[in-house]
Parts: C-alpha cells; sequence; structure tokens
C-alpha cells in the first residue's frame, strides 16, 4: 500500500515566505555612488569645460539645425539601406543563381571598402560623370542632366551612407531569414504560396525578431557614421557644425564637443525607446506566457466556472 | 472501414513507378498505387522506407524522377507537350498545390498568426476570399476541430494536440479534394493522440480522400480502405488493412508488424 491521499483537496494558506536578502548589492550600490559624486564634483568645478559655453550652445540655432540635418541623414539613408537589404538579402536566397551573383558582388564591393573612401567617391561623381544622358546606348538621347549645375552634397551623403549600410542590413536580414525553420516555407508551400509570398507573409514577419536588435544597433551606428559626411563633403550635420563652424570660430572645443555628444545621446535614446515597442510587436506568438488580456479572460472563465459549482 | 467508395473512372491519385532519387541515393524505386475518391489509405513502413518522400511527390514538395504521379488526372510537376515533358513553373505548381491539403509532423504553424490567423492566412491570400467569408469559415472549422474557444491563442499557448488540429483545420480551409498527413500523430505525447485521430476518423467519415503516413496500426484498421507496407522504396505488400495486419504475406511485413503492434 502507498501513502496516497484521495480525499478531497483541501486549500492551505498561500506561503508567506522571508525574502532572500542582498546585502553587496547595497555595498557595490554605495561604491558607485560615492565615485559618480566625485566624477560629477571634479567636472563641475574644473574650468576647461566651460559650463556656460556648453549651456549657451546647447539650445543654438545652428545645433538644431545640425540635430535635424544629422536625424534626416540617418532616417534616409536607413530607409534606403533597409529595403534595398531585403532586396539583396532575399536576392542572395533565391533560387536564381543571377540574382545570388549580383548579391554577392554588391556585398563584396560595398562591404569590402572603407565607408570614408565611398563617402569621398560619391561626393568626387558630379566630377566624374558631369552629366547625365537618358537614351539608347550609342543612339539619340532623350534626357539631358547636368550633375555639375546642381549642389547635392545632402543627397550624395545619404547615398553614400544607404549604399553602404545597405549591404550590412542585407547579411542581418539573411541571418534573420536563416533563423526561420524550414517547416515554415514548406507549410506555405504546400498551402499553395508562391516562393515571393512566403517570404513577405510567413518568413520575413518572424525573421523580424531576430533582425531588430541588431538593426537597433545600425540605426544606433548611423547616427554616428553621419559624422563622416564631411568626406563628400556635406557640412551642415551636428558634428561639422559644433567642432568646424562653432568651436573652430570660439576656439572653444571641449563644451562644443560636449554639446555635440549630449545631442547624440538625446537621439539615441528616443531611438532606443522606439526599438523597445518595435521587438514587443515582433514577438508576439513567442512566449507560451499569456498576455494579461488573455489572463484576464481565463481568470474570469474559471470564476465563473467555480461559482457555477457551487 | 468506410462502407460506400465512390468508383469513378479517374481515380484521386495514380501512381506509375514513381522514382527519387536525392543524389545518388535512390529512395523510390518504382512506386505503382491507386487511390480512389473518399479512399483513405494508410502507408506503413520502417524509417527511410520513402514513404514520406511518396508523400511529398503527391505535392510535388519533391519533384519526381521518373514514372508518372497523377491527382485528379493532372499530372503532378510537369507539362506533357506531346513528345517531351517540360518542368512546372513555379506559379503553375502552387496552383496545383492549392487542391491538395498537408499535415506535418511536427505541425509548422505559423508561430506568428492566431490559430485563426494561420487558418485563413491561405484562403484570404492565395485564394483571395473575402477576409469576412475566410473568418466565418474558419471558426467553423475551429469548431469541427473542438477548438472554438482557441481562435484568439498563439500557437506556443496550444498542446501539440490542439497545434495539430488547427493544422488539420489550416490544411481545410482550402477545400482541398484530397488531404496528405505525414505522421501527424508522432510528435505528440500519448494521451494526445486519441483527439488528432478522433478529427481524423470524422474527416475520412464525411468522404475526404486521405493519403496517411502513421504507425497508428489501430487507426489503420479501423478506418483505412487501404494500407500498402513500403520497404526500401518499394511497395512490398498492400491490401485490405485487416487482411495485411492479420495475416501478412511477406517476410518483411511480418517483421515489421511485429516490431510495431
Amino acid at each position: 500500500m502507498t501513502d496516497v491521499d484521495t480525499s478531497p483537496p483541501t486549500h492551505p494558506a498561500a506561503i508567506d515566505a522571508v525574502p532572500l536578502r542582498h546585502p553587496w548589492r547595497w555595498v557595490a550600490s554605495v561604491v558607485i555612488v560615492v565615485l559618480v559624486a566625485l566624477f560629477v564634483y571634479g567636472a563641475a568645478t574644473n574650468e576647461a569645460y566651460r559650463w556656460h559655453i556648453f549651456a549657451e550652445y546647447f539650445f543654438n540655432d545652428r545645433i538644431f539645425m545640425g540635430v535635424s540635418n544629422t536625424l534626416q541623414l540617418t532616417v534616409y539613408s536607413m530607409v534606403i539601406a533597409i529595403v534595398f537589404g531585403v532586396i539583396l538579402a532575399v536576392m542572395r536566397l533565391s533560387p536564381n543563381p543571377v540574382f545570388r551573383s549580383v548579391s554577392w558582388v554588391y556585398l563584396w564591393i560595398f562591404r569590402g571598402t572603407p565607408i570614408y573612401v565611398q563617402l569621398t567617391f560619391w561626393g568626387l561623381i558630379p566630377t566624374i560623370y558631369k552629366n547625365i544622358q537618358l537614351g539608347v546606348p550609342f543612339g539619340p538621347s532623350f534626357f539631358h542632366l547636368d550633375l555639375q549645375a546642381l549642389s547635392i552634397p545632402f543627397l550624395l551623403a545619404t547615398l553614400g551612407l544607404a549604399l553602404n549600410e545597405a549591404a550590412y542590413m542585407a547579411e542581418i536580414i539573411r541571418a534573420g531569414i536563416s533563423s526561420v525553420p524550414e517547416g515554415q516555407l514548406e507549410a506555405s508551400t504546400a498551402l499553395g504560396m508562391s516562393w515571393g509570398m512566403a517570404m513577405r507573409r510567413t518568413v520575413l514577419p518572424q525573421a523580424m525578431r531576430v533582425i531588430i536588435p541588431p538593426t537597433g544597433n545600425e540605426v544606433i551606428s548611423m547616427l554616428k557614421t553621419t559624422s563622416l559626411v564631411t568626406a563628400v563633403p556635406y557640412t551642415l550635420d551636428l558634428y561639422s557644425i559644433a567642432t568646424r563652424e562653432i568651436a573652430a570660430r570660439e576656439f572653444e572645443p571641449v563644451p562644443l564637443l560636449l554639446v555635440a555628444a549630449a545631442w547624440y545621446l538625446v537621439v539615441t535614446s528616443v531611438l532606443m525607446v522606439g526599438q523597445f515597442y518595435l521587438e514587443r510587436y515582433y514577438s508576439r506568438g513567442v512566449s507560451r506566457k499569456l498576455t494579461t488580456k488573455q489572463l484576464e479572460a481565463l481568470a474570469k472563465a474559471q470564476q465563473i466556472g467555480e461559482a457555477g459549482h457551487v | 472501414m468506410k462502407p460506400v467508395v465512390d468508383e469513378t473512372p479517374t481515380p484521386m491519385v495514380k501512381a506509375e513507378s514513381v522514382c527519387k532519387s536525392f543524389g545518388a541515393l535512390e529512395v523510390l524505386k518504382g512506386i505503382t498505387l491507386e487511390i480512389g475518391r473518399g479512399e483513405v489509405l494508410v502507408l506503413v513502413g520502417p524509417s527511410g522506407s520513402g514513404k514520406s518522400t511518396f508523400l511529398r511527390c503527391i505535392n510535388h514538395l519533391e519533384q519526381v524522377n521518373a514514372g508518372r504521379l497523377y491527382v485528379d488526372g493532372d499530372l503532378i510537376g510537369y507539362r506533357d507537350r506531346g513528345s517531351k515533358l517540360h518542368e512546372m513553373s513555379p506559379r503553375d505548381a502552387a496552383k496545383q498545390r492549392r487542391d491538395i491539403g498537408m499535415v506535418f509532423q511536427h505541425f509548422n504553424l505559423f508561430p506568428h498568426r492566431t490559430a485563426l490567423e494561420n487558418i485563413i492566412e491561405a484562403p484570404i491570400h492565395v485564394k483571395r476570399v473575402k477576409k469576412n467569408d475566410a473568418v466565418a469559415r474558419g471558426k467553423d472549422l475551429l469548431n469541427q476541430v473542438g477548438l472554438s474557444e482557441k481562435a484568439e491563442a498563439y500557437p506556443a499557448q496550444l498542446s501539440g494536440g490542439q497545434q495539430q488540429r488547427v493544422a488539420i483545420a489550416r490544411a481545410l480551409a482550402m477545400n482541398p479534394k484530397l488531404m496528405l498527413f505525414d505522421e501527424p500523430t508522432s510528435a505528440l505525447d500519448p494521451e494526445l493522440v486519441g483527439e488528432v485521430l478522433e478529427v481524423m476518423k470524422k474527416l475520412a467519415s464525411e468522404g475526404m480522400t486521405m493519403v496517411v503516413v502513421t504507425h497508428e496500426m489501430g487507426f489503420a484498421r479501423e478506418v483505412a480502405n487501404k494500407l500498402v507496407f513500403m520497404d526500401g522504396g518499394v511497395v512490398v505488400e498492400s491490401g485490405p488493412p485487416r487482411e495485411v495486419l492479420a495475416s501478412p504475406k511477406h517476410e518483411r511485413t511480418k517483421a515489421f508488424l511485429s516490431k510495431v503492434l
């Protein structure tokens, strides 16, 4: 005989245990707070930082313009890079050998050369290709555009950043696509979807969960890479305005570097918030954990069930 | 066993010496069989015998290398232009698959879509059914597989048996004329096998033509019209399930059945 109690279950009282203590966390926190306080005090009293100049230029109109230009460069080039990256990644994985090779060569060139060199090259395009003609090769032309007459450093900077970034995005997206189990493509195919539709409707949405965290990295990295557009040369981004224009005029490099750094931090923080919500959206269905809404519905059903028994 | 089997001239599936190799490995070495409309055929055999490969050839997930495979009179995977066969375009192949439902061993539900969204996905985007109609039909199908209260649940929140029932409903939503089951209960806990088999039995009794790869001999005995035993890429023995299971003629069949029964 075994001692198994088959009488109806009684309801024991909920456990009220003493929580585990963590004294060393408190000690570590105190040490860190003291160190930070010392650093802040030192920075506040050090003349070299010139905090009044920092304050004066933090809300300066030229700086605002620089922030706005940097943001536009980041957003436009990332959007182009993501669209182009998806195309390149899908080409790389497609059954079509022509697409695969084109994509491979693109990645080879754009990942294999430094971004600074590429940006300088984009800046030289109006010199190399003085005008654009559209027409029959070796025949008559219908359309003519004089590149040297245009002032297009912003456009060239955006394109330069975007085409370089697209190569990296392509690899991130490819990794995401490869992370989706093969059975997903198979199930979609068996339902009569074409390869393209299966990619768009089944594989890419699932790949997003893997794609978004490194893409968030890339956006933040792009925000800072925009400071290289001086190679084009484009001079109206945050870094150029703060250091080349204002700091050179005022002979105050330190506070203006801090102004630029602080603004980069502000924008990065905003981007991180956006990333948090995107990640949450694309992680739906991943966890067995029920959402708050589902839990409420279940609890309600349970209450109704119990009420019915009594 | 089902009493009525509709005997129309064109069988639902007709395989003529179907061969399939992966590189040098010959997996199917000439499979010839017919499945009539409304019939349930159960494929059994040891692992590596080619039964899953044959099933995947029927909806062209694998391309046949030799022989001919017809579903409802249509040649699968190729266009017959008199003297020569032409490889079929992906678009045409997709069109053929629309009428053939498939259920996988590991369910392969779309994890980012709820149960209902899984079911209405293909009708809306492949068949261009109106969303309202697809939802109504989807709810009806969920009801049929006994999961009407799980419409909003994601696959990860469902048990294996529930996921497989959703997968069956998803395949049925395309109104297929033929259903393929690739070891539908092999990945399930023993106590969950019954609920999936129950749904399949109901489906068979409603007259669906089914090809089932399974190790559930009870299901074969009770539901199937024909049992096919495969080994080494060939059909070793076939016939009414009761007969084959009770008195197998070939040594290989006997050896296999003694292990699984």
